[in-house]
């Protein structure tokens, strides 16, 4: 199977991008998940459209793009944090 | 130990301001005079919170914000703290219209680079503890505040 490649994306691409990508990458450790994680600013997804299976953003996500976009919001507060990691082992699932 | 300037100097209490922008503009403007940043710092910081903000509801209810902007800004690594008189509105990260009354904002001067993997993980881990932020919204010390800081951060001791 092809790796999944993931993209994980704020404003800035330093701070809040920086948490949540190493949260994914623990997260699909866990659960024995290959995929290819990338680390970027939002205004840069459109370089990746016809690679990315799915977009996790902290940052507002106004485009439509042809994957599902996870808002990652609770990985800085830990507030419905159990439903996001769900959807991501979800959407990376099939 | 985490290489990032961090001082009693740094830290403003009971800070008033009517919104937003003010209180970036003020903190901005103390690194910039204290040479972390560079001048173009506060106005990026101040734009960029318009476009991406970084508002940030907690369960303790209250909430925080982080602003910080592109790296060509930062001289040297650093992050202030304030924690305001009255709240001001910040808008909510990865919302497009939702605002949170925000009491107490770290001020981040980062590059990107992955040492900082460490303090951002520790300043989320701040966030979700309640005795925490009780604490800083409460303590009027400002060496206390430093001191908690410092040590929930793992930050150098500085003078």
């Amino acid at each position: 199977m092809k790796k999944k490649q993931v993209l994980v994306a704020c404003g800035a691409g330093i701070a809040t991008s920086t948490i949540v990508n190493d949260a994914v990458q623990q997260l699909c450790k866990e659960h024995n998940i290959e995929c290819e994680i990338i680390q970027i600013k939002i205004t840069e997804v459109g370089s990746y459209v016809d690679t990315a299976d799915l977009l996790i953003s902290t940052t507002i996500v106004q485009q439509e793009y042809p994957f599902p976009v996870i808002n990652a919001r609770a990985f800085l507060t830990g507030i419905g944090l159990d439903e996001v990691k769900k959807e991501i082992l979800e959407a990376l699932k099939n | 130990m985490i290489d990032l300037h961090f001082d009693e100097s740094l830290i403003f209490c009971d800070l008033k301001a009517k919104d937003q922008e003010e209180v970036l503009k003020v903190m901005g403007n103390h690194l910039y005079e204290k040479n972390f940043v560079k001048e173009s710092f506060i106005d990026a910081i101040i734009e960029r919170e318009k476009t991406f903000p970084t508002g940030l509801p907690t369960s303790s209810n209250i909430s925080v914000a982080i602003p910080h902007t592109d790296s060509v800004h930062v001289n040297k690594k650093a992050i202030s703290l304030a924690i305001l008189k009255d709240a001001v509105e910040f808008g909510i990260m990865g919302e497009q219209e939702a605002k949170t009354p925000v009491k107490i904002v770290f001020l981040l001067a980062i590059d990107k680079q992955n040492s900082h993997l460490k303090i951002l993980q520790k300043l989320i881990s701040i966030f979700q503890n309640e005795d925490v932020i009780k604490f800083l919204t409460t303590e009027k010390n400002k060496t206390l505040i430093k001191t908690k800081i410092i040590e929930c951060l793992d930050l150098k001791e500085m003078n």
